[in-house]
């Protein structure tokens, strides 16, 4: 869907894009991740043909990113807001018609988005008289009044209250399974890991990791398990494995191991005449291998 | 184009149906007139008397009056002096005490030197250059009388000039035609002035408001910010000109009810006794400025005003439109409206220079710049300006129109983005040379 090939942009002295490559496949819901200024709004904003790359090339679609382009995405920025004078409907009519969709079919679709969202009453009130969960999510139906086939979003889940959040969410979920790409930037990585398919993580303009959740996961495997006997001793273990801490509770030694995989099989063996509790691999924290990523340079 | 209409539209549709646009437009002509006449009917309301206790034992006065609000009182001196005539003063509660005292051996200078005029507290300018005039005219009609002249003689050969001023352009006997013209071009430059400030502070704020709110964010993803600019320029632009427009109208339309109702009936009567074309105008002041009004050009003038009005506020607009989107808040674009305004301003002064010269050199040179022209080019014009001059000065204000916007549309699309610390003048110049 998305293809960025030596995406270059500076601004004065300052690199915010170096030599970057990334590619987004269509149908995917795709975690742009990075710390504050890595580059990420740059990304976004080459993309929507808000600022214009210094060097590199963008392919939408495998075709060189133009500005019919433009009505095929749709952009929840980070910091958005409306009018406040004018009114809810007015003003998603308004974002709808900019965005080419025929007037009588924008408004069909505002009248079905506002009954899913449940603010029909307030279609004809001004939006400063909206809370700020219920501006939201006017701001999230505006950048869906076109259907377009790739959706961004940054960090679309600030200030909204969890209830909220959750029927976000959904809409991302279903969208994602009716075949919109989206390129869904955050800091926050417990919902990317509900919700993406693959990520890309930027520091500095450059790309560091790139890839599906899993191959990731996988990439970062520590080799960090967690055993729990209902046993007062372990014994000796076998070789190469090693022990990082134990500690009793209740009656129940918890351990926590570093093996190798080849040492897995002896491991089991030597398990199998133990009164064992539960045996698991710790798993990557996408959290971790964001702070481990992004501060190894 | 069509995202542009439908920018225009909402800028131009969501001011019109604000209820201080409507009051504004139909009370401002209202509100105008008040501020002219006001002042005026002030002046001409009476105020209270001021009375002035006169003891004047020269009877140098010859017991004048006094005028408007200053009324004199005379004491007889032969039944008041000085402390009693000052007590008798001060126990009618009058408003000053004046002495003229008795001249020695009729010296009209002893008088000069010695008269006083006394009150607790401070004396009004005017009260005060009254008595003075007075006092120096009957000091000087005893100066006169003193040497042999009869003051009646001199009286008879006063003389009250009233010139001719003939236009030989124009052909035509236009008394006070000078002053009217005058009044006109003031009137057309003020107006652009005052609608280039407060049309483009509109202009500058509406950007501002957008990027505060962070609509902006939403809307550059569809629009281009030359678009945006454009459309809130014109939108706003088209507001100013309904305006104006409906303005006019009310004007013309009092300004001909005033014609048919005071002005006809009196040209009629002048013309009635002899029909002759160059009969002089009689000296009345609303109908020389009538007579002096046709004589002046009037289609030329309202088409060059519509030009220099429209492409002066875009001239304007896009540079007010660049200076909020350097900032964040109103308060923070203090800084950069002052290069923007101080032509303007500048225009408003050379407008004093031009319109007691227009064909000088400060006045052709300022209609030739293009931040000025627009003012000082519509307050020569009612004087009449060389084709050439004309078509020059719209020519100059046309290219640096172009010139500016995409200067200023180039600051525009970088500041719209750009949030926190404000910006230096530097960097201001260096968003405009930003690719893209």
């Amino acid at each position: 869907m998305i293809k960025a090939e030596g995406l270059h942009k500076s601004y004065g002295d300052h690199v915010a894009l170096h030599h970057l490559d990334l590619e987004v496949k269509a149908g995917t819901i795709f975690g742009l991740l990075g710390p504050n200024g890595a580059g990420k709004t740059s990304f976004i904003r080459i993309i929507n043909q808000i600022t214009a790359p210094d060097s590199g090339q963008l392919f939408f679609n495998g075709e060189k990113l133009s500005a019919s382009h433009i009505k095929k995405i749709g952009y929840l920025p980070e910091e958005r807001g409306l009018y406040p004078k004018m009114k809810v409907g007015e003003q998603l009519l308004y974002l709808a018609q900019l965005k080419e969709v025929e007037k009588s079919l924008a408004k069909e679709r505002i009248l079905q988005w506002l009954k899913d969202f449940q603010l029909m009453d307030w279609k004809d009130k001004n939006v400063e008289e909206l809370s700020k969960g219920m501006a939201q999510k006017v701001q999230f139906i505006a950048t869906l009044l076109h259907q377009p086939e790739l959706l961004i979003l940054d960090e679309p889940f600030t200030g909204f209250d969890p209830r909220n959040t959750e029927i976000i969410k959904k809409e991302i979920q279903r969208l994602g399974e009716m075949g919109t790409t989206i390129i869904f930037s955050t800091h926050r990585m417990e919902s990317v890991e509900e919700i993406c398919d693959s990520i890309a993580l930027i520091n500095r303009g450059k790309k560091v990791l790139e890839g599906s959740l899993r191959d990731i996961k996988q990439q970062f495997r520590s080799g960090h398990y967690d055993l729990v006997v209902e046993e007062p001793e372990i014994g000796q273990m076998p070789i190469g494995i090693q022990i990082l801490s134990q500690e009793s509770r209740q009656g129940k030694l918890h351990l926590k191991l570093k093996l190798e995989p080849e040492n897995k099989q002896s491991l089991l063996q030597f398990l199998s005449t133990k009164n064992l509790h539960l045996f698991q691999e710790e798993e990557a924290k996408l959290h971790d291998i964001f702070i481990q990523s992004t501060t190894e340079e | 184009m069509k995202k542009i209409g439908l920018i225009i539209k909402r800028e131009f549709s969501t001011r019109v149906r604000k209820k201080s646009f409507i009051i504004l437009t139909l009370l401002g002509p209202l509100l105008m007139a008040a501020v002219m006449f006001l002042p005026a009917y002030l002046a001409s309301l009476p105020t209270e008397d001021r009375v002035i206790t006169v003891l004047d034992e020269s009877l140098l006065l010859d017991f004048e009056k006094g005028k408007d609000e200053i009324k004199l009182r005379y004491l007889p001196p032969d039944k008041f002096d000085f402390a009693s005539a000052q007590a008798f003063s001060e126990a009618q509660g009058d408003y000053a005490f004046m002495h003229v005292p008795l001249s020695e051996a009729g010296d009209p200078d002893f008088v000069a030197r010695n008269v006083r005029l006394l009150r607790a507290g401070d004396i009004s300018v005017s009260v005060e250059n009254y008595l003075e005039n007075t006092l120096e005219k009957y000091l000087q009609k005893e100066k006169l009388k003193a040497t042999g002249v009869d003051p009646e003689i001199i009286a008879r050969t006063k003389t009250k000039v009233n010139l001719r001023v003939i236009n030989t352009d124009e052909g035509l006997e236009t008394e006070n035609a000078t002053v009217v013209k005058m009044g006109l071009g003031y009137l057309a430059a003020f107006a652009i002035y005052i609608f280039i400030f407060l049309y483009g502070a509109q202009v500058m704020r509406g950007v501002i408001e957008e990027k505060t709110n962070r609509v902006i964010e939403i809307m550059v993803s569809s629009v281009r910010p030359f678009e945006m600019m454009s459309g809130k320029i014109i939108g706003i632009g088209l507001v100013a000109l309904l305006q104006f427009t409906v303005w006019i109208a009310l004007g013309s339309l009092f300004y001909f009810i005033s014609v048919s109702l005071f002005i006809d009936p009196q040209l009629a009567a002048a013309n009635l006794p002899s029909s002759a074309a160059n009969m002089p105008i009689p000296n009345d002041g609303l109908l020389s400025i009538y007579s002096s009004l046709q004589s002046i050009d009037f289609f030329s003038l309202i088409a060059s005003f519509m030009f220099y009005f429209v492409f002066g506020y875009l001239l304007y607009a896009a540079l007010f439109a660049a200076v909020g989107s350097a900032v964040d808040k109103e308060s923070d674009s203090q800084q950069f409206m002052l290069p923007v305004s101080l032509p303007l301003i500048l225009g408003l002064l050379v407008i004093l220079r031009a319109l007691d010269n227009p064909d000088g050199d400060i006045a052709f040179w300022f209609s030739m710049i293009p931040l000025t022209s627009p003012l000082v080019m519509m307050a020569r014009l009612p004087f009449g300006v060389a084709p050439w001059e004309l078509i020059l000065s719209m020519l100059i204000l046309l290219i640096s129109f172009v010139l500016l916007t995409w200067f200023a549309s180039k600051i525009y699309r970088i500041g719209i983005l750009m949030y926190g610390k404000k910006p230096t003048f530097t960097e201001l110049l260096r968003w405009a040379r930003y690719r893209n």
